[in-house]
């Protein structure tokens, strides 16, 4: 792992295992009279969201404060700095106050990379959420809430997802956190199957490590885990499906359709779940839907991120390069983590 | 002005000859020419082609002269080897008025670096709408043939039909800039593998695709020529090859950035290597360099698009779309079709000079190498090796794809008219 | 176990010499338990944490001692002290071990803290911090196999099961048969390459 964590996809096996690890040691602390850590005084974390998302806001600053980092929130949302200056132009300004690292939010797919990347500044990077690209803490908490459920929770540590499958359904086209959970998940050694209407699947999606299916009730009795995704009604304006009633009756999840699921397997929703649309009420409510163990998972997982980017010395690893190759795939990091105490 | 005597040049890559230049004009070709009165440039067994035309620049003056300005423009074809470039009309204002294209064109002159062609709009403010005068643009003191929308796509197909029509009466061309709007919305990138996993909006090829084969129809029906800009997909060259065989009057132009680059380059998330159309797969590369091999597709044109820093030191959905081409355009020709094998420098001298030079009825240039043709001539060391240098660029602007990349050839000598432009890699 | 001491231990090097066996490593044990049960006066509100890896294990033997002698069960947990350290900004990131409190918890109980070698003491101190945000225990103590002295802290044992008068140029490694396949102290010569990092 380097010292910025923009995409699941530069995660190991073994990274990702470890943060999901170090989040279940985290989780405790969440029990404990004092629900604080010491280890990161001194340190200081700005909350660069450059859209709205109170919830990725304050889970992250919930994180941040239990391990005792100095916390500055920074909404660019609406600030006059014109477009494209604002990124770099803000990013200078919190370094110079002495920033330790960014959690950046941002509209552009790439702009938490760019960031990283364009030696503007020195920070580590922490994507939370960009564009339609990646939202890797989303990818990790989920992992982690599937992990809990279907593995358990001492058994699963150390331990992945292999063999178990999951189905991820809604809109993956504009889904960065599908796009962070086919990574992820399939590095985790899950099986991983896409449900969605054609026109809500990226052209292109044939490359992924998963399957795509169009047929939502044809995977829900091999499925572990059914992830709904978010489906903004705008989208129906833009064509991508008919009307409402129309992806209700196809995509949505109901009580008949939880039915059919095998008796373990559990249902997820990054949230803010549109009720009546990807899933009704009865589902949402249901005690297979993990939506608010998701949110408690969150904090877990970010103190874990928070405390293996910044917790050591200099990272043992630089900048991720960049590839400027025909073939190259992969922005391909090492990992740097050690895994085994050091005494 | 006085003779030059260019000594062992490869004219048009063939066995070394002396070239005399004797004021504007080229006097004679041959072997043991005198050099009696004559400045001598020892060519050495560089290669020597017609001073090349750019049917595709932007030279952003007037308006965002920040970018570029006619002079700076055309210093930097000089160093290229251009000697005539076309000019873009999607300035500010909008080169749709003949007194705009007048005053490009007269600023071209004076300079004296490289002649500029205005190129007029087609349509008033590059609005899609309304014709543009094209008939008084024509006959302006600037004698525009060539139009476009150029940036945008004149995408109604009653308007596009109009102008292909209307031109036909003082034989103008309309060079179309392929791209159906709506399939383009928000795009960010070529439509694909990469687009899926950077979640970058994409901009399928079938939105160029699909506008050429429409207009190369409508030309058939009413008889008129079109010309498309930027081809850059695998499927256009399909369409155009098919349109040529069925005797359509088409001509395309590719870019050389379309020739080397693709999209796994987005990777990367630097926006020097946003541009529109956008960069493609290895699949389109490959296609697009055997299409202008074969005479598919005709000419190189640079799409010459200079941004300043700021509008490239940002993530990418805010970035300008464009690169600066006419300083590398010829090395990046020499990589990736004379290196290849895929053409020789005749091959290159018609793509470069005498095709676009025809499309776009630039009578002085595009001319043979041969007595009595007005020297227009461009030197090229085809055996130097280097790494690109945006420094050294005459440009303004600095938005290369190719910044630290190694290139082979370099310009060494540019002529226009029998003046130096360009003597030893140095501008005069 | 003083980590921050003792960088290479895992490999002990090849002229380590055992300065405590198996047996003897049986024997300093129940000795230290008898010696929790006098001074704890029975033992009644014991409660044992040791600090991981090594002083976990060598805490769940002491509860086994304690209470073959008490005839009781001896509450014991573990109490990882990473996030408290003081040289975490010297090192790559460490990976988390468990912190198990005991269902009745710390307050008004006697803590005794398991490790196994007390160097500089820095640990220690971290591991007070540690209990400081978990609960108020009666008192502390502190229990370790091997003191090899070198303090940097105002911190001693109260139950020393060897006291080892050591240079700085040497290591001592604790071995023991839940972790390493068998029980045994070694002391052996520090590796100069890793040493300049103290």
């Amino acid at each position: 792992m380097q010292r910025h964590l923009i995409s699941a996809a530069d995660l190991t096996r073994d990274d990702a295992v470890l943060i999901l690890d170090t989040a279940e040691e985290m989780a405790r602390v969440a029990d404990r009279p004092i629900k604080k850590l010491p280890t990161l005084r001194g340190r200081t974390v700005v909350n660069l969201f450059f859209e709205d998302s109170t919830r990725t806001r304050i889970s992250f600053e919930a994180a941040e404060k239990r391990l005792s980092a100095d916390v500055i929130n920074f909404s660019a949302k609406g600030s006059s700095v014109s477009k494209g200056e604002s990124l770099k132009d803000t990013a200078q300004t919190l370094e110079a106050m002495g920033v330790d690292a960014v959690v950046i939010r941002h509209g552009a797919s790439g702009a938490p990379y760019r960031l990283a990347t364009s030696g503007w500044i020195d920070a580590a990077v922490i994507n939370a959420g960009d564009g339609t690209h990646q939202h890797p803490t989303q990818a990790l908490l989920d992992a982690f809430t599937a992990r809990r459920r279907l593995v358990g929770r001492d058994a699963g540590l150390g331990q992945d997802l292999s063999g178990r499958r999951i189905t991820i359904v809604g809109d993956v086209l504009h889904s960065r956190v599908a796009r962070s959970n086919v990574d992820l998940l399939h590095t985790l050694g899950a099986e991983v199957t896409l449900v969605a209407p054609p026109t809500l699947v990226p052209v292109g999606v044939e490359t992924w490590p998963c399957d795509v299916s169009y047929d939502l009730d044809s995977t829900l009795a091999k499925s572990d885990a059914v992830m709904m995704l978010r489906v903004q009604r705008e989208r129906m304006n833009a064509a991508f499906f008919p009307t409402e009633r129309e992806y209700s009756r196809r995509y949505g999840l109901d009580g008949d359709r939880m039915a059919r699921m095998p008796e373990h397997a559990i249902v997820m929703h990054p949230g803010p779940m549109v009720r009546g649309m990807e899933i009704t009420a009865e589902v949402a409510d249901s005690d297979r839907c993990t939506v608010v163990e998701q949110v408690a998972n969150g904090v877990s997982i970010r103190m874990a991120v928070l405390y293996l980017l910044l917790g050591g010395n200099e990272p043992a690893v630089a900048h991720p390069s960049p590839t400027t190759t025909l073939a190259s795939r992969r922005f391909a990091p090492t990992p740097a983590f050690r895994t085994t105490e050091e005494k | 002005m006085s003779k030059i005597l260019i000594r062992g040049a490869k004219v048009l890559g063939g066995e070394p000859q002396d070239v005399l230049i004797d004021g504007a004009v080229i006097e004679a070709v041959g072997s043991g020419l005198s050099d009696e009165g004559a400045e001598v440039v020892e060519a050495g067994g560089k290669v020597l082609l017609p001073g090349l035309v750019d049917l595709h620049t932007h030279l952003r003056e007037p308006g965002r002269e920040d970018s570029e300005t006619v002079l700076t423009g055309t210093r930097a074809a000089a160093s290229g080897g251009y000697t005539a470039v076309f000019a873009m009309a999607n300035t500010f204002p909008v080169a749709d008025t003949a007194g705009v294209v007048e005053q490009v064109w007269r600023l071209g002159r004076e300079h004296g670096y490289c002649d500029v062609q205005p190129i007029g709009a087609v349509t008033v403010g590059l609005e899609g709408k309304k014709l543009a005068e094209l008939g008084a643009m024509h006959e302006s003191a600037a004698g525009v043939t060539v139009f476009s929308d150029d940036g945008k796509c004149v995408d109604d197909a009653v308007i596009m039909r109009r102008a292909l029509e209307y031109v036909k009466a003082f034989g103008g061309v309309v060079a179309q800039h392929a791209q159906e709007p709506r399939l383009t919305e928000g795009a960010q990138m070529n439509e694909g593998i990469v687009s899926a996993e950077l979640g970058l909006g994409g901009w399928p090829a079938v939105a160029e695709e699909s506008i050429i084969a429409r207009d190369v129809l409508l030309a058939e029906h009413v008889g008129s020529r079109v010309h498309i800009c930027h081809l850059s997909t695998a499927g256009s060259v399909e369409i155009v090859r098919w349109a040529k065989s069925r005797g359509i009057d088409v001509t395309a132009e590719v870019t050389p950035h379309h020739l080397l680059l693709t999209d796994e380059l987005v990777r990367t998330y630097n926006p020097v290597y946003k541009v529109n159309p956008p960069l493609r797969t290895e699949r389109d590369v490959l296609a697009l360099r055997e299409a202008l091999a074969d005479g598919t597709i005709d000419i190189v044109a640079t799409d010459h698009a200079p941004h300043p820093h700021e509008d490239k030191d940002c993530e990418w959905a805010a970035a300008a779309m464009g690169m600066v081409g006419l300083e590398t355009a010829l090395s990046v020709v020499q990589e990736t079709m004379v290196d290849t094998g895929l053409l020789d420098w005749a091959g290159v001298a018609d793509r470069m000079s005498f095709k676009p030079a025809k499309i776009g009825q630039a009578r002085d240039h595009g001319r043979p190498v041969s007595a009595g043709e007005p020297a227009n001539l461009t030197l090229v060391d085809t055996a130097y090796r280097g790494s690109v240098d945006p420094a050294g660029f005459a440009s303004r602007s600095r938005n290369t794809p190719y910044e630290g990349r190694e290139l082979p050839g370099r310009v060494t000598h540019t002529w226009l008219r029998g003046k130096a432009t360009l003597v030893d890699g140095k501008l005069t | 176990m003083d980590t921050q001491e003792n960088p290479q231990p895992d490999q002990p090097s090849s002229d380590a010499r055992p300065v405590l066996e198996g047996p003897d490593i049986a024997r300093v044990l129940t000795r230290i338990a008898h010696e929790i049960v006098e001074r704890a006066k029975g033992a009644d509100d014991v409660v044992l944490l040791g600090i991981p890896t090594r002083g976990v294990f060598l805490a769940q033997r002491l509860a086994a001692k304690l209470a073959e002698i008490t005839d009781r069960k001896i509450p014991v947990g573990s109490l990882d002290i990473t996030m408290y350290r003081d040289d975490l900004r010297m090192h790559p990131p460490r990976a988390l071990a468990r912190t198990e409190i005991p269902g009745d918890g710390l307050d008004g109980r006697l803590v005794v803290l398991v490790d196994d070698v007390l160097f500089s003491g820095r640990t220690i101190r971290a591991a007070l911090d540690a209990l400081n945000d978990i609960g108020r225990p009666r008192a502390v103590q502190l229990a370790v196999l091997v003191d090899r002295g070198h303090r940097e802290l105002p911190i001693r044992a109260d139950y020393v099961g060897k006291n080892l008068p050591t240079s700085l140029r040497e290591t001592v490694k604790v071995q023991l048969a839940e972790e390493d396949g068998r029980d045994t102290v070694l002391l052996g010569a520090k590796r100069t390459a890793r040493g300049a990092q103290h």
